[in-house]
């Protein structure tokens, strides 16, 4: 039977990775993600997971150990955070056109400067074209699921893509909250060993990382663009194959009250629990409401969101992040550009919200929901900044 | 290589372009970027293999004799060997002549 216990995300996060029996961890301490891989260290040391655990100098060179030894054909785990990433980001990309299936958990935090260590979504919007699947998970169950979800969804022999998990930092990497365990046999169930399609072997050479000319380069990046399109359907069915054995599904785009909803707030991450309370609020004074959660934000399932917003007319989106100078945060951008096409599309009114750390409360958001019914569809608003 | 990699289509590409065919780097032929050629006086070659050994891309033979041949399939026309010999029994031409 699985066990339900109140345990410390990034511990439970660490044991998941455990469970999914990996080879190699590869990382640098950074905070918010710490604790994450100091739980994997300590596994590695009690002889409680026998996987290669390697103290890098530097998330550059965990990233490149991880291409390394994902290569290689071993089941490949990393961890970072804000500067973390940034300093790993040349190899990120690397690693998606290799097609290597690793896992990364993303405590996401801001990128300096001022130096800050609390979270938002900058650092995962500064590789958002990186070409990596990536996941946005909103509380600790979802976290712990991911993990499973994120191998076997990357290692599908048709999908072969590294997977992110953006986690926001200390909202869920420092909470203690109440986590269904998987029994290891269901584990093993949904989760094969990883065959890889090619790995580096002296037995059967081959060459990864090889220089293309202008002649043959549009081909390369045209067949890396297609496969993570071409992605959305292993990782639907990763999701409905986990929801069967757990009986938690999960979707790209999420709903919550959105039926005859015609204003639709949108968010990504730990906001999305928050966000539905004072989307209650609303229904409970009659107001039509609903809220849309964006889970998977790269392949951006287009089609599903405009499914999500029909027949709503406005759309609220919050950004946890910046795109300094340009018409929107990263999110309405995508957002505004998905429904362009549409007829009869909805305003989009963009706030950006929760920066660095600052918290996004219920009242927050009815207040920005309220705003934002006198506002264009133009540009954004950074809410609550003191003028 | 089954063709020149300017036919290609995106399709044909292995997964995360994986070149699985060892050693086809010496279908490339390197010789095309070459904007002057090596010219070879044979009367002047004192057989000494300086420019064997000092061509970075393997590009000269020693033939019969120890004189030497240059594989303009993979020269690139560096000048290296012109500038090497002892004797001046190499020159470089432009292409163009």
């Amino acid at each position: 039977m699985a066990i339900k216990k109140g345990i410390e995300v990034s511990i439970a996060a660490a044991e998941a990775v455990k469970q999914t029996n990996v080879d190699v961890v590869a990382a640098y301490p950074i905070t918010p993600q710490t604790h994450i891989v100091e739980h994997l260290a300590e596994l590695v040391n009690n002889g409680e997971l026998d996987a290669e655990f390697i103290p890098v100098e530097s998330e550059h060179s965990a990233m490149s150990v991880c291409t390394g030894s994902s290569a290689a054909g071993a089941r490949t785990f990393t961890c970072t955070s804000s500067q973390g990433l940034a300093l790993m980001s040349e190899i990120v990309y690397i690693t998606a056109s290799l097609r290597l299936p690793i896992l990364m958990l993303l405590a996401n935090r801001t990128l300096s400067g001022p130096l800050s260590i609390w979270n938002d979504h900058s650092d995962v919007m500064s590789i958002r074209d990186c070409g990596w699947i990536q996941v946005f998970v909103e509380n600790g169950q979802e976290v712990y699921d991911h993990v499973f979800i994120g191998y076997r969804v990357a290692e599908d022999r048709n999908c072969l893509l590294p997977f992110m998990v953006s986690l926001d930092g200390f909202i869920l990497t420092h909470v203690i909250e109440p986590i269904e365990f998987l029994d290891q046999e269901i584990v093993d169930r949904y989760l094969p060993p990883y065959r890889p399609l090619y790995s580096l072997h002296p037995d059967h050479p081959v060459t990864l990382g090889a220089f293309a000319t202008p002649a043959l380069y549009t081909e390369t990046k045209k067949a890396q663009d297609e496969a993570l399109k071409q992605a959305m359907p292993h990782i639907l069915k990763g999701w409905q194959e986990f929801g069967d054995l757990t009986g938690r599904y999960y979707h790209p785009i999420e709903h919550y009250k959105t039926e005859d909803a015609k204003i639709i707030l949108v968010t990504q991450g730990s906001l999305g629990e928050t966000a539905c309370i004072a989307i209650d609020d609303l229904r409970e004074k009659g107001e039509p409401a609903g809220l849309v959660k964006i889970r998977l934000w790269r392949p951006f399932p287009v089609h599903e969101f405009k499914e999500a917003v029909k027949g709503a007319e406005l759309v609220v989106v919050m950004d946890r992040a910046l795109s300094y100078g340009a018409s929107a945060g990263p999110l309405a951008m995508e957002i505004r550009a998905a429904l362009y096409a549409e007829e009869d599309r909805p305003r989009v009114v963009n706030w950006i919200a929760g920066i660095a750390g600052r918290d996004v409360a219920p009242e927050d958001f009815l207040q920005m929901i309220q705003q934002a019914k006198k506002m264009s569809g133009e540009g954004y608003e950074i809410y609550g900044v003191r003028e | 290589v089954a063709k020149p990699e300017h036919e290609i289509t995106w399709k044909e590409l292995n997964v995360g372009c994986v070149i699985d065919e060892p050693g086809n780097a010496a279908v490339y032929r390197t010789g095309d970027w070459r904007s002057q050629r090596p010219v070879y006086n044979k009367d002047r070659c004192i057989r000494c293999g300086t420019c064997y050994v000092f061509c970075p891309d393997m590009a000269i033979k020693i033939i019969q004799d120890g004189y030497i041949e240059h594989d303009l399939y993979y020269c690139k026309g560096c000048g290296i060997c012109a500038q090497e010999c002892p004797t001046d029994a190499i020159a470089m031409k432009d292409e163009e002549e």
